[in-house]
C-alpha cells in the first residue's frame, strides 16, 4: 500500500479550530474546560483528551509587521517513530500506510513514550493510566474516509492522500511562498526523524512556530534502543547464567572462606 | 444598499468570492465569522492570485491571512471611503462606460442642493431631520431626470460628488482615522487597481461597518465605490453584506422588522396618506404620490400605461393585494380594500426599534415581550438597562433551547456586578414580579424548512435527529400559538377582532405539525383556492384583482409543479452541478435563490452596454445578446433573447441600446441606475456620506463641525460619555468559537473549551501603561456599568495616532453571560443606548471606556 501523509499548510490555516472540534467528536473525547490565561490558544499543549490543537503565535516579522502564526499541532506519524523504539511493551505499531498506533491494551503508563517524543506527543492519561495519542484517524482512513480534522478543514489548510502527489503540492506551495515574499518558506517533517507521515508548509523557520528546528531522540531512549533493547534476549540467559555462577561461586567463596575458620584453631 | 442599488440584499453569493481579483474586507472578520465565505477568498487568492486586504481596528485572525493589514479607528469608516472616492476620482481610475451608463453620475442635481459644513440643503435643526425636497434631479416636462453623459456640468451628479469629497485627501483621512499613510496608499492603490474593465473586486462587510450611528452611510459610501470602480453586478464583484446568522436574510425578506411588511414594503402608517389601500399604494409605488388616481382599477390602467421615474415598483399594488389574499383570503374582497384595514398601523412619530422598545419597556409602557431566539440581557445595547426594563414586563415568554441569561435574568446572578455601581440597578428575584414562561425550542437539526443565507439562497434542511424531550420547533409553536388565540376570539362578531377571527391559517397539513413545504406554498403564491396547491409561476403573474395570494412576492417563483402533479420546492434542489460554462461557480439547480434565481443581482453590469464582454473579461460575462433567438418577446413576437448562465436580472428581450430603450440594469431603482447620489428620502443624512465621529468618541470631528451624525435620536443625553473620564475606544465583536449571545454554543462543552471565558483584549502599550499583565483580571467601565474580564495583552492591537494623539482602543466579545460551560460578564453592560438614523442599529462598536486592573 502506497504511504498516505497529511499536509498541514499553515499559510491557508485561519485558525478556527474546526479540527479540534472534529478530532474530540470522532475520538469521543470529552471537554477539557481550562481557564483563559491571555491566550486564544487555550491549552499550553495537547493532553491525553485533546489530541490536536491549533499553536498561536504573534511573530514581528522585520518587513512585513506583526504576524500570527497558527499551527495545527498533533502527532508528526514518524517513520521510525521514537515512542515506538521506547515502548517497553511493544504498545506501538507502524500502519503499512504509514500511521503510528498505540494500544492501550499494552500501555503500562510508564510514559517513556511521552519523554522520547522530541515533539512530546504522547500524553499520560491518569484516570486510565495509559498514554493517548493522535491515530492519523486510521480506523477512518481504512474505511475509505479521510481523517476528520481533514474532512471538516473549510480552508483548505489540510490534505489528506497519497505522498507523491502531496509532496509534489507542498513542495510547490513552498516555492509560491518563497516567491511572494516569504523567503524562509520551508517543508517540515520530510527530514525530520528520517521522515514523518505528517508534513507541513512553513511561510518562516520552523522556530518561529514553536517547532524544534532538528528534532532529535535523546541519548537515553537511543541507549535503551540501541543498546539495551537489541540484547534483551541475551540479557536473560545472560542473567540466568550469571545468577547459576553466583550460585556457585558464592558458596565456593562461602566455603573457602569456611575453610580457614574450620581450620583456623591454628 | 437599497437607495444604492434598489435592494438591501448582498449582490453576489458565498461561492462567487471565488471570481474576485481583490477583496476589500472592512468591518468584517471574515475568517472568524464566516469561515466559509473565507473559504471562497483564499481560493480566488490561490487560483487567480486575488489580493486580500483587511481594514479593521484590531489584527484578527482575518488580518492574518490578509495580504494588507491596515488599521483603522472604529467608526471612522466614511473618511477612510472618503478618500478612496477621491482618489478614485483624481486619478481617474473610475471605470468610465460604466460609471456613464450604469450609475447616475450624469444626472443634474436640483440647483437647491448644497452642503456647508457638515450639513445638506434642508436641515430642520429643531426636528434634527432634513426636509430633503431639494436631493433630487432636475428634471424635463416629462418628470424625467436630465443628464449630461460628458459628466462636466458642474451640477452633475460625478462633478457634485467630486466636490464633496474634495476635503477628504490623504493626509486628512490619516489624521481622523490613524492609519498609517503607506497603508493606506497600499489600500488605495491595490483596490482601486479593480477599476480596470478587466478586473473586478469585492467589498466584504458586516456589523463593523453598520453597528454605528453612520451605519447605513458607511454601507452607501461601499456602495459608491463600487459603482465608480464598475465593480457592482459583476462576478467577483459586488457589496456583500455577511450576515451574521444562517437566516438574517430571511428574517428581513420575512419583514422581523418594524418598518416593513413582507417584501421590503414600507408597513402601513396611521397617517392620511396611509389611511386606506388607494392611497398607501400611490404613496408606495414610486412615481405614482401624483397620478390623478383614485381607485385601484385606475391605479391598474396606470401601471399597465406605465409612468416615469416607478422602476420595477411600479408593481407595489400586485404584490401588496396578493399579500393581503393570502392573510385574509375570501374575506380579503376588491369591496373592503383587500381588508387593508386589517393590517395595523403603526404611529407615525414612534420608533419601534430594539432600543425603542426596550425604553418603553423600562418607562413601564408594555406589559409582555415574546423572545424567540434572542437573549437581550446578553446581546442589547446598555444591557444592565434592558435587563431592568424585563422587571418591569407582566409576562415574558422565552422560546430557547437552553435556559439563557435572559429566562433567568430574575435570579439572584443575574444581579451580581464586579463592583458596586449606584448607577446601575440591582434587584432580587422577589422584587421582580415578571412571570417567565420557559418554551423549549427543537434545534435546527431537529426539524424541517428553510433558511436563507447571506448569499439569498433559501436552502431546505432535512431533519436529522428528533427533538429532545419535549422541545417543539417554532412551527410548531407559532402554529399552536395562532391555533389557540384563534380559538379563543371564536364566535366573536365583534368588527376589531375580525383581524384574527377572518385570519387564513393553511391549512398546513393533517399532521400535528405544519408541514413546512405548505408554508412554502404561501410564500410563493397560489391561484385559486390554498387547498388546490396549485403555484403561482412568478411574481410577474401577480395580479392586484384578489386572483392571486402570494406571502412574500420576493419569494415568488420558489415553487412549481412537477409532472407527477406534486408540488417541487425548489428550496429542496440538490443538483451539485456548476451550470456556467466558464467555471463561474452559479450552481443554479443547488436550492434557489431570490429574485427569481438570480445568483447575481443587477447582472446586467456583467457585459457591456453594447451586450459585448468588458474587454479583457469573457469569463465573467454572464450573457449574450442573440438576436436571432426565436423564443423572443411573446408581446411583440420580435425574436432576439439574452442568453447565458444566470437570470437575467434585467428585460431579457430589449436588444442592447444605449440611452432611451436599454435594458435598465438597476430596475428596482426609479432611475433604473446605480445611485452615487441618493435622492430625496432614501438616506436620512443625505445624498452622499459625510464623516461624523461616534456618539461618544475623544476627538473633534475634523471635517466638519457637526460633531455627530445631525439626525441620530438621543435616548439618554447624561449617559455620553467623555474622554476625560472614560479615554479609551472600546469595540465588542464575535470569535469563531462562539455564536452571538453565546445561548447556544456556551453550553457545547466543545466549543465551551476553546473559548472559556470573557477576555479583553489590549495592546502591550496600554497594558504598561494600566500596569495589566496578560492574564490578569481587569475591570471595563463606562457611563452604563462595569465588566469582568481576563486580559490578553497582544502585540497585535496597536494605539492608534489620531490628529497628532495617541489614542487606545481595547476589544472584546460579546458572547458571555452568567450561565453555561463557558462564563463571563456581557459586554453589552458598556455599550450604549444609540443607533444608526435610518435603521436605529445600535452603535455597538465605538464608544468610551476606562479599563482598570481588578
Amino acid at each position: 500500500m502506497a504511504k498516505l501523509i497529511k499536509v498541514i499548510d499553515v499559510t491557508k490555516c485561519t485558525a478556527c479550530r474546526g479540527c479540534q472540534v472534529a478530532c474530540k467528536n470522532w475520538n469521543q473525547n470529552p471537554a477539557v474546560i481550562e481557564p483563559f490565561t491571555g491566550s486564544y490558544q487555550t491549552h499550553k499543549d495537547t493532553n491525553a483528551e485533546t489530541y490536536t490543537i491549533v499553536k498561536f503565535n504573534e511573530y514581528v516579522d522585520p518587513a512585513k509587521g506583526v504576524r500570527w502564526l497558527f499551527r495545527k499541532h498533533q502527532c508528526m506519524h514518524c517513520d521510525n517513530p521514537a515512542c515506538m523504539e521506547a515502548c517497553p511493551r511493544q504498545a506501538y505499531s507502524k500502519t503499512e500506510w504509514g500511521a503510528t498506533l498505540h494500544d492501550i491494551n499494552r500501555c503500562i503508563g510508564c510514559q517513556y513514550c511521552h519523554y522520547a517524543c522530541p515533539w512530546s506527543v504522547p500524553k499520560y492519561l491518569k484516570r486510565e493510566d495509559v498514554v493517548t495519542k493522535c491515530t492519523l484517524c486510521a480506523n477512518r482512513v481504512e474505511a475509505g474516509l479521510k481523517p476528520a480534522c481533514v474532512q471538516t478543514c473549510p480552508s483548505g489548510a489540510l490534505q489528506f492522500g497519497d505522498q507523491g502527489e502531496l509532496m509534489a503540492y507542498a513542495q510547490e506551495r513552498v516555492s509560491f511562498l518563497r516567491n511572494n515574499g516569504f523567503p524562509e518558506a520551508t517543508l517540515y517533517g520530510v527530514n525530520e526523524m528520517g521522515g514523518c507521515n505528517v508534513v507541513y508548509v512553513l511561510a518562516y523557520s520552523p522556530d518561529k512556530y514553536g517547532l524544534p528546528v532538528n528534532p532529535k531522540v535523546s541519548g537515553q531512549v537511543s541507549f535503551w534502543q540501541n543498546i539495551v533493547q537489541p540484547y534483551a534476549g541475551w540479557l536473560i540467559p545472560l542473567a540466568l547464567g550469571a545468577s547459576v555462577v553466583s550460585f556457585f561461586t558464592t558458596r565456593l567463596i562461602a566455603a573457602s572462606e569456611r575453610a580457614p575458620e574450620e581450620g583456623g584453631n591454628e | 444598499m437599497s437607495p444604492s442599488f434598489g435592494r438591501g440584499v448582498m449582490t453576489n453569493h458565498i461561492i462567487d468570492m471565488k471570481n474576485t481579483d481583490c477583496a476589500l474586507i472592512i468591518g468584517s472578520n471574515v475568517a472568524e465569522n464566516h469561515p466559509i465565505t473565507m473559504k471562497w477568498l483564499l481560493k480566488a487568492r490561490e487560483e487567480r492570485g486575488a489580493k486580500l486586504i483587511h481594514v479593521d481596528p484590531r489584527f484578527t485572525r482575518t488580518s492574518a491571512v490578509a495580504d494588507i493589514y491596515a488599521p483603522l479607528r472604529s467608526g471612522t469608516d466614511i473618511a477612510f471611503i472618503g478618500g478612496m472616492i477621491k482618489y478614485i476620482i483624481d486619478n481617474n481610475l473610475y471605470h468610465k462606460d460604466y460609471v456613464v451608463n450604469y450609475t447616475n453620475a450624469a444626472f443634474l442635481i436640483n440647483d437647491g442642493f448644497d452642503f456647508k459644513d457638515g450639513l445638506f440643503s434642508g436641515y430642520d435643526e429643531s426636528k434634527k431631520a432634513y426636509d430633503p425636497t431639494t436631493w433630487d434631479y432636475q428634471r424635463d416636462a416629462e418628470g424625467k431626470p436630465i443628464k449630461d453623459p460628458t459628466l462636466t456640468n458642474p451640477r452633475c451628479v460625478f462633478q457634485l460628488l467630486k466636490k464633496h469629497y474634495e476635503r477628504y485627501d490623504i493626509d486628512t483621512v490619516c489624521r481622523i482615522t490613524g492609519t498609517p499613510k503607506d497603508k493606506y496608499l497600499e489600500v488605495l492603490e491595490t483596490f482601486c487597481a479593480t477599476g480596470a474593465p478587466d478586473k473586478t473586486g469585492c467589498i466584504i462587510y458586516a456589523m463593523g461597518t453598520t453597528q454605528h450611528t453612520v451605519g447605513s452611510q458607511n454601507v452607501r459610501s461601499y456602495a459608491m465605490v463600487q459603482l465608480l470602480l464598475g465593480n457592482a453586478g459583476r462576478p467577483g464583484g459586488g457589496v456583500n453584506a455577511m450576515r451574521g446568522e444562517n437566516n438574517v436574510q430571511g428574517a428581513t425578506d420575512m419583514a422581523l422588522l418594524f418598518h416593513i411588511i413582507p417584501g421590503y414594503i414600507n408597513s402601513p402608517m396611521n397617517t392620511p396618506d396611509h389611511k386606506d389601500l388607494i392611497s398607501f399604494l400611490k404613496k408606495e409605488t414610486p412615481g405614482a404620490a401624483n397620478l390623478p388616481v383614485s381607485t385601484l382599477a385606475e391605479l391598474r390602467e396606470a401601471v399597465k400605461a406605465g409612468f416615469p421615474n416607478s422602476g420595477f415598483k411600479i408593481n407595489t399594488s400586485k404584490w401588496v393585494v396578493s399579500m393581503l389574499k393570502a392573510w385574509w383570503g375570501d374575506a380579503a374582497t376588491p369591496e373592503n380594500d383587500f381588508a387593508y384595514h386589517y393590517l395595523p398601523k403603526r404611529d407615525e412619530k414612534k420608533n419601534y426599534s430594539h432600543m425603542a422598545m426596550f425604553e418603553a419597556m423600562y418607562n413601564g409602557e408594555i406589559d409582555g415581550l415574546f423572545v424567540n431566539g434572542g437573549n437581550p440581557v446578553v446581546g442589547g445595547p446598555n444591557a444592565n438597562k434592558e435587563q431592568a426594563a424585563l422587571a418591569k414586563l407582566k409576562w415574558l415568554v422565552v422560546l430557547d433551547l437552553w435556559l439563557h441569561e435572559t429566562a433567568e435574568f430574575w435570579s439572584y446572578k443575574a444581579w451580581e456586578r464586579p463592583v458596586e455601581n449606584p448607577d446601575v440597578p440591582k434587584m432580587e428575584p422577589k422584587d421582580i414580579p415578571t412571570e417567565v414562561f420557559f418554551l423549549p425550542a427543537a434545534a435546527v437539526y431537529e426539524k424541517e424548512g428553510t433558511a436563507s443565507n447571506t448569499g439569498r439562497w433559501m436552502q431546505y434542511r432535512w431533519k436529522g435527529a428528533e427533538p429532545v424531550g419535549d422541545s417543539k420547533p417554532d412551527l410548531w409553536i407559532i402554529d399552536q400559538l395562532c391555533k389557540r388565540i384563534k380559538k379563543l376570539y371564536e364566535g366573536s362578531t365583534k368588527p376589531e377582532d375580525e383581524p384574527i377571527t377572518k385570519l387564513t391559517w393553511g391549512p398546513y397539513g393533517e399532521g400535528e405539525e405544519p408541514e413546512p413545504v405548505l408554508v412554502g406554498l404561501e410564500l410563493n403564491g397560489y391561484i385559486g383556492k390554498f387547498e388546490d396547491h396549485k403555484p403561482v409561476e412568478n411574481f410577474t403573474k401577480l395580479a392586484d384583482d384578489g386572483s392571486t395570494a402570494c406571502g412574500v412576492w420576493v419569494y415568488s417563483g420558489c415553487m412549481t409543479t412537477k409532472p407527477d402533479g406534486t408540488l417541487d420546492y425548489k428550496p429542496m434542489w440538490r443538483d451539485n452541478q456548476d451550470n456556467s460554462k466558464t467555471g463561474l461557480g452559479l450552481y443554479s439547480k443547488w436550492a434557489w435563490c431570490w429574485p427569481l434565481n438570480r445568483r447575481i443581482v443587477y447582472n446586467r453590469c456583467s457585459v457591456q452596454p453594447d451586450g459585448t464582454p468588458w474587454p479583457g473579461d469573457e469569463a465573467r460575462a454572464l450573457f449574450k445578446w442573440d438576436p436571432n433567438n426565436p423564443d423572443g418577446d411573446p408581446k411583440t413576437g420580435n425574436p432576439g433573447k439574452w442568453v447565458g448562465d444566470d437570470v437575467p436580472d434585467f428585460n431579457k428581450y430589449l436588444a442592447p441600446a444605449v440611452g432611451p430603450g436599454a435594458a435598465v440594469p438597476f430596475l428596482m431603482r426609479p432611475e433604473g441606475v446605480g445611485c452615487l447620489f441618493a435622492t430625496k428620502k432614501d438616506m436620512k443624512e443625505g445624498p452622499f456620506p459625510e464623516h461624523y465621529e461616534p456618539w461618544e468618541s475623544p476627538f473633534k470631528n475634523l471635517l466638519n463641525s457637526q460633531q455627530n451624525n445631525p439626525c441620530i435620536k438621543v435616548w439618554e443625553p447624561d449617559k455620553q460619555g467623555t474622554a476625560d473620564k472614560y479615554p479609551i475606544i472600546g469595540t465588542t465583536y464575535r470569535v469563531v468559537e462562539h455564536w452571538q449571545t453565546g445561548a447556544l454554543t456556551r453550553n457545547l462543552p466543545w466549543l465551551a473549551e476553546l473559548m472559556p471565558n470573557m477576555f479583553i483584549e489590549m495592546s502591550e502599550e496600554l497594558a504598561k501603561l494600566k500596569g495589566i499583565n496578560n492574564g490578569d483580571k481587569v475591570i471595563v467601565s463606562t457611563t452604563r456599568g462595569d465588566i469582568e474580564g481576563i486580559a490578553c495583552v497582544t502585540k497585535r492591537l496597536k494605539p492608534f495616532t489620531v490628529d497628532g494623539k495617541e489614542v487606545h482602543q481595547i476589544g472584546m466579545t460579546w458572547h458571555y453571560g452568567f450561565n453555561g460551560y463557558a462564563k463571563g460578564d456581557p459586554a453589552n453592560r458598556l455599550t450604549p443606548h444609540i443607533g444608526d438614523a435610518n435603521t436605529m442599529i445600535p452603535e455597538y462598536k465605538a464608544w468610551l471606556c476606562d479599563v482598570r486592573r481588578a
